[in-house]
């Protein structure tokens, strides 16, 4: 589905003022991502377009009609992975489509037959606490797309995770996402994994945050490593830093 | 094994007691009717066998009895608390005053109410026992990772969904740590009920032994009161164990 952020704003309750006047928009099947400072109202960004927050000003239109709920639309992995740890991996990787209505049989039958894609394979029955760092990420990506929803909405997925496993989760990512197709938006601070993994960047200012650049990354993805060598993307990681406010 | 590992020290503690006991007995001299020796205490347990096992059926009836009241009222109460906040304001001051007014001067209302069966010594043990659990129960309820509600909401999960799925599991925990304090609870609740008004039950049976002063006697029915206390709390133990294996997993491997 299109996504589109209209003069977007959201100034919360005790005055602080995330947003304000942000525009931007998602095409079908594009992996856009979001940089910002911290504190930049990312994270904000994303509970609106999930459908946790209203926008206080502007709006959000979905397919060009403004969105009443966005709520259940999309599939939110929040920045912490938030796996149950009374469920097993399958269990928790399969609870969105219980909640879909699927039976339990049916939801497990399903996620076992992703495990080997994300990597998990062997610890289906296992209980989060026994996985590393990035199992549990993996673990909560594979819960993200069984929601079975078109637009899947990132937060930092990969910021608590040491930088080795971190580069290996983003070409992980690279692949899942070239195999299946869907709308991506991803939050992140991390230029280098924004302009790797995505589209379309779009850069945003310090709070309130609006957008201060937008990049179309060239060449399409994926991308291999040999990439992130050449000067084409050192020039668009620098016009990037730039843009954060560093020299 | 690893529960026959685990009872070991407090045996060797208890045995030491036991010891000490028998050591301070014979060296004093000290009457029986002011403290019997371990032995006489044994003695009185076997003697009294039969009448003690009478007495302790009445009072394990009320204690379990009670102590699912208790239950069924704690939890209860704690849920509706925790769904609505306008109940939580309206009635959580009310639990706990519930809990100022002594219940010694309770009980003998309860008494006049309904007599000298069954029902007063449920009342007593529910209204001594639920608080606990009620309490921690809210606590526990309130537990749940908020992060984890809101990605439940986006997946679509309405709030009785939510708390079937998130709440309620997170929650357990503190359940039982609930359900632990109101077993020792309702055990003392049996004993107060029936000093109050009954003819029959342990605790019955340790003020009528204290009226003739058969302290062997009396400290024969403290050691049976205190095997059903542990019984009580051993079964809430394994019935943790049993529900919550993750819980134990998790804090094993920190």
């Amino acid at each position: 589905m299109t996504l589109e952020a209209r003069g977007l704003g959201m100034t919360f309750a005790g005055g602080v003022t995330a947003l304000d006047g942000l525009d931007l928009r998602v095409e079908p099947g594009e992996f856009v991502a979001v940089v910002g400072p911290s504190g930049c109202g990312k994270s904000t960004l994303l509970a609106m377009f999930a459908g946790l927050l209203t926008p206080t000003s502007g709006e959000i239109l979905v397919d060009g009609a403004p969105a009443t709920s966005l709520l259940g639309r999309a599939a939110y992995m929040p920045q912490r992975d938030c796996l149950m740890p009374w469920r097993t991996v399958l269990d928790n990787c399969a609870v969105g489509l219980e909640l879909a209505g699927a039976s339990r049989r049916q939801a497990r039958e399903r996620a076992r037959a992703e495990v080997g894609r994300f990597g998990l394979e062997g610890f289906e029955d296992r209980r989060p606490a026994e996985l590393s760092g990035g199992m549990r990420q993996r673990a909560a990506l594979l819960r993200t797309f069984l929601a079975g929803r078109d637009l899947l909405l990132l937060d930092e997925p990969f910021a608590a995770l040491d930088a080795l496993t971190r580069r290996d989760l983003q070409d992980w990512l690279r692949d899942v996402a070239e195999a299946d197709r869907r709308t991506i938006v991803l939050v992140t601070h991390d230029v280098t994994e924004a302009a790797y993994l995505a589209d379309r960047i779009y850069v945003l200012t310090e709070r309130p945050g609006r957008v201060a650049l937008e990049e179309t990354v060239e060449p399409p993805r994926p991308r291999g490593p040999e990439v992130l060598a050449s000067p084409e993307f050192a020039a668009l990681q620098r016009r990037l830093l730039v843009t954060l406010g560093f020299a | 094994m690893r529960v026959l590992r685990g009872a070991g020290p407090p045996v060797a503690f208890a045995a030491l007691v036991v010891a000490a006991w028998a050591l301070l007995t014979a060296v004093t001299g000290i009457p029986e009717s002011s403290l019997p020796t371990p032995g006489q205490v044994a003695a009185a347990l076997w003697d009294d066998r039969a009448v003690l096992a009478d007495n302790a059926w009445v009072t394990i009836g009320e204690i379990l009895v009670g102590y699912a009241a208790a239950i069924a009222v704690g939890l209860s109460l704690a849920i509706v608390i925790h769904a609505s906040r306008a109940v939580e304001r309206a009635v959580y001051p009310w639990l706990v005053v519930s809990q100022m007014v002594p219940i010694v001067a309770i009980a003998p209302i309860f008494v006049i109410w309904t007599g000298f069966d069954l029902r007063p010594k449920v009342m007593v043990i529910a209204l001594v026992a639920f608080f606990p659990l009620a309490v921690s129960t809210i606590d526990g309820l309130k537990a749940a990772d908020p992060e984890l509600l809101r990605l439940l909401r986006t997946l679509g999960a309405g709030r009785v969904t939510r708390f079937r799925i998130a709440q309620w599991p997170a929650a357990l925990p503190s359940v039982f740590s609930g359900l632990k304090v109101a077993a020792a609870l309702s055990v003392i609740g049996a004993v107060f009920a029936e000093w109050v008004g009954s003819g029959e039950g342990l605790g019955y049976l340790v003020l009528t032994y204290n009226n003739q002063v058969a302290t062997a006697d009396m400290f024969a029915v403290i050691v049976v009161l205190g095997a059903i206390g542990i019984a009580l709390y051993g079964l809430v133990l394994l019935a943790e164990r049993l529900v919550l294996p993750w819980y134990h997993d998790e804090r094993r491997a920190l």
